[in-house]
C-alpha cells in the first residue's frame, strides 16, 4: 500500500526503512490496478518512474527535500518523455520537449513524476466529463463526478495512490476537485508559481496548484515549487519562505471573515451545516469570527465567462495543426484545413468557450461585454482589499454541493458553470485560496470548505488549515482505495 | 440579445471552427443563454471605474521582468519540427494557401 503522507515517507526513506523505489513501484501499481475504475491516469510511466526512483536510491548524499515521493501531474503540465494531451485530441499524444518549470523543480527536490492525470479538456469544466478520453470516477462513489478541471489529480490523491499531485486552476479547478474528492487543494497567489510549461487557458487567471492528503503536505510541496522564473513574466519577485515553519503556529486571535450573504441562495444545506459547524471549531480554537461583504461576488461568474472565454479564445488559437498535433487530412485548402482541424479536434465545450470569447471580443460588442467584465473585476478586487482590512482570512464552502452525478448537468452549461460561483472570485481577485476537507453528507461524500487570503497570505492559510485539521481531523478514506 | 443560428456561423468563421448544422441547433440556445446570463453585469453602475488589466498583484507589477538580450541554447530546427503534423526539408508544410 502507498504511504499516504510526504512527511511520514520522507521520514521512512531517510531512516531507511523505505526505498524509493519501494515507494514509487506501491505507486504505480496502485495507479494500474485502480484506472480501470476511477481513469484518473492517461499515461502511467511505470519504467521511468521506477528506474528514477532507483537513481535516487543510489545517491546517499542529498539532502532534497521530496526524496523519492511519488507524484501525480495534470495532462497540462508539460514533462520531458511523457506525452502532455491537455485531454483533448488536437493534442492527442503529444510529447513536450521541455519541462514545466514546477516539475523541474520538483525533480530537483527529488520528487519522482509517476503518470499524467486525466482532466477536462484543456482545463474546461467542473466534473471532467469534457476529456476526450472519458471521464473520471470520484473514488467515493464512481457513479459521480469527482469534480474539474483537475479531477484526474483529485482522485489519484483521494484514493491513496499518490500522496501529492500538482494541477491547474483557473477558476476553482484545484479546489473544486480537491473538495469533492476530500482532499486538501491549493491555490497560490497569482504570480507565486510560474506557469512556464502550463499549457495557457486564461492567462490572466491560470496558477499550478496543489493536491495533498493534508495541509502540512501542500506547505512542504509550495516550498519546493514557488518563486520567481525567467521564464514566466508573471512570477512575481516576492520571498518564498518555508512555508512549514510557522504552520502549527497558534491561530488564537486571527480573524477569518464570514461573507453571510454567500450562504443563502444555491447552497445545498447540509454544506452550509459542514461550514458552519467549521465555523464552530475556529470559535473554540480562539478565532474571532467576523462578518464580511463581498458585494460583488455575486457577479463573479458573469465576470469570469466573459474573461476567461476571451483569453482562452486568443490563447487556444495556436492550435491549428501546424506545428504540433492533430491535423484534418482531407482539406486541401489552409483556412479549411484549420477549420476542419479545430472542428474534429476540439470537443464541444471548449468550441463553446472559443467562440462565447470570440463573440465578447468581436467588433461591436467589446465595450459592452468584455470592457465592463474587466472594470467588474476592479471592483471585486476592491471588495477583498476592503474585507481584508478587517480580518485574516474568509471562510466560505468551496462548492455549493457535493460530488453530483456523472451526466446530470451535462446539457445545461450555465448550470455546470454555478458549480464555481465560491471558487472564482480567487482567480479574479488574484488571491490564494485552499479547500480543506470538512465533513461527509449523509450520502457519504465529502464536503470541503474554503479559505480565501490576501496576496502572499499562504502562510495564513496553511496555518488556518493546519489549527483546523487537527482540531477535526478528516480520517475517513472512501471505497475505492489503495 | 438572442444570439441565433447565423451569428453562430459568423462567430465560428471568425474562430476558424467549422460547425456542423447539428452543432449549430445546440449551440445557439445555449450561447443565448450564457450570454443573457453576463448581461446581469448591466446592473453594476462602473462609471468611471478603472478596468482591471490582468491578474497582477501590486508586487507582481512592481517585479522586473526583464533581463539583458542574449543569444541563448534554444530547442533547434530537429526538436521544433519534432511533433509537426506534416515536415519537409526543415520546414513546416500546410495544404496551399492561394487558389
Amino acid at each position: 500500500m502507498p504511504t499516504e503522507s510526504i512527511s511520514a515517507m520522507i521520514e521512512e526513506v531517510r531512516a531507511g526503512g523505505l526505498t524509493a523505489r519501494a515507494a514509487v513501484t506501491a505507486a504505480v501499481n496502485a495507479a494500474e490496478r485502480l484506472n480501470d475504475p476511477l481513469n484518473a491516469f492517461l499515461q502511467i510511466d511505470r519504467d521511468g518512474a521506477v528506474q528514477r526512483a532507483a537513481a535516487i536510491d543510489e545517491n546517499k548524499s542529498t539532502t532534497q527535500p521530496l526524496r523519492g515521493v511519488p507524484i501525480a501531474v495534470k495532462d497540462n503540465l508539460c514533462v520531458i518523455g511523457m506525452q502532455t494531451s491537455c485531454g483533448s485530441k488536437i493534442l492527442g499524444d503529444y510529447q513536450a520537449p521541455y519541462n514545466a518549470t514546477v516539475i523541474e523543480r520538483l525533480i530537483q527536490a527529488g520528487a519522482i513524476i509517476i503518470g499524467k492525470t486525466n482532466c477536462d479538456e484543456f482545463a474546461m469544466g467542473s466534473s471532467n466529463e469534457n476529456s476526450a478520453f472519458g471521464p473520471v470516477k470520484n473514488p467515493w462513489d464512481v457513479t459521480r463526478v469527482p469534480g474539474g478541471s483537475s479531477g484526474g489529480s483529485a482522485a489519484a490523491v483521494a484514493a491513496g495512490i499518490v500522496p501529492a499531485a500538482l494541477g491547474s486552476d483557473t477558476g476553482g479547478s484545484v479546489r473544486q476537485p480537491a473538495s469533492l474528492c476530500g482532499v486538501v487543494g491549493l491555490k497560490p497567489t497569482y504570480g507565486r508559481n510560474s506557469r512556464y510549461g502550463l499549457v495557457a487557458f486564461a492567462s490572466s487567471l491560470d496558477q499550478v496548484g496543489i493536491f495533498t492528503r493534508s495541509v502540512g503536505d501542500a506547505a512542504m510541496v509550495l516550498s519546493v515549487i514557488a518563486g520567481r522564473d525567467q521564464l514566466d513574466a508573471t512570477t512575481a519577485d516576492v520571498p518564498v519562505p518555508n512555508y512549514t515553519t510557522d504552520l502549527t503556529k497558534e491561530v488564537k486571535g486571527l480573524r477569518l471573515g464570514f461573507p453571510r450573504r454567500l450562504f443563502g441562495a444555491g447552497l445545498d444545506s447540509e454544506v452550509r451545516v459542514a461550514v458552519e459547524s467549521a465555523m464552530d471549531a475556529y470559535r473554540e480554537l480562539g478565532v474571532e469570527i467576523v462578518d464580511v461583504e463581498l458585494p460583488h461576488a455575486k457577479y463573479a461568474i458573469a465576470v469570469y465567462y466573459i474573461i476567461a472565454t476571451a483569453e482562452a479564445s486568443s490563447n487556444l488559437a495556436r492550435f491549428d495543426g501546424v506545428r504540433y498535433g492533430f491535423r484534418a487530412e482531407e482539406a486541401n485548402e489552409l483556412r479549411s484545413m484549420y477549420r476542419r482541424t479545430r472542428d474534429e479536434g476540439f470537443g464541444p465545450e471548449v468550441k463553446r468557450r472559443i467562440m462565447l470569447g470570440t463573440y465578447v471580443l468581436s467588433a461591436g460588442y467589446y465595450e459592452a461585454y468584455y470592457h465592463k467584465a474587466q472594470q467588474v473585476r476592479t471592483l471585486l478586487r476592491e471588495d477583498f482589499r476592503k474585507a481584508f482590512e478587517s480580518c485574516d482570512a474568509i471562510i466560505t464552502p468551496t462548492a455549493p454541493t457535493p460530488a453530483f452525478a456523472i451526466g446530470e448537468k451535462t446539457d445545461d452549461p450555465l448550470a455546470m458553470y454555478l458549480n464555481d460561483i465560491y471558487t472564482v472570485t480567487a482567480n479574479l481577485a488574484g488571491v490564494p485560496g485552499m479547500s480543506v476537507p470538512c465533513g461527509l453528507s449523509a450520502e457519504g461524500l465529502p464536503i470541503g470548505l474554503q479559505l480565501l487570503g490576501p496576496y502572499w497570505s499562504e502562510p495564513t492559510l496553511f496555518q488556518l488549515g493546519d489549527a483546523y485539521e487537527r482540531a477535526r481531523p478528516f480520517t475517513v478514506r472512501p471505497p475505492i482505495h489503495a | 440579445m438572442p444570439i441565433n443560428e447565423s451569428d453562430i456561423e459568423k462567430i465560428a468563421q471568425l474562430a476558424h471552427l467549422e460547425i456542423t448544422p447539428e452543432e449549430l441547433q445546440i449551440f445557439a440556445p445555449q450561447i443565448t443563454d450564457i450570454v443573457a446570463y453576463v448581461e446581469q453585469l448591466n446592473e453594476i453602475d462602473t462609471h468611471g471605474v478603472a478596468p482591471a488589466l490582468g491578474g497582477l498583484t501590486p508586487a507582481g507589477e512592481a517585479t522586473d521582468s526583464t533581463r539583458p538580450d542574449e543569444v541563448r541554447p534554444s530547442l533547434g530546427q530537429r526538436t521544433a519540427l519534432a511533433e509537426a503534423p506534416d515536415a519537409k526539408a526543415g520546414h513546416f508544410r500546410v495544404p496551399k494557401i492561394l487558389n
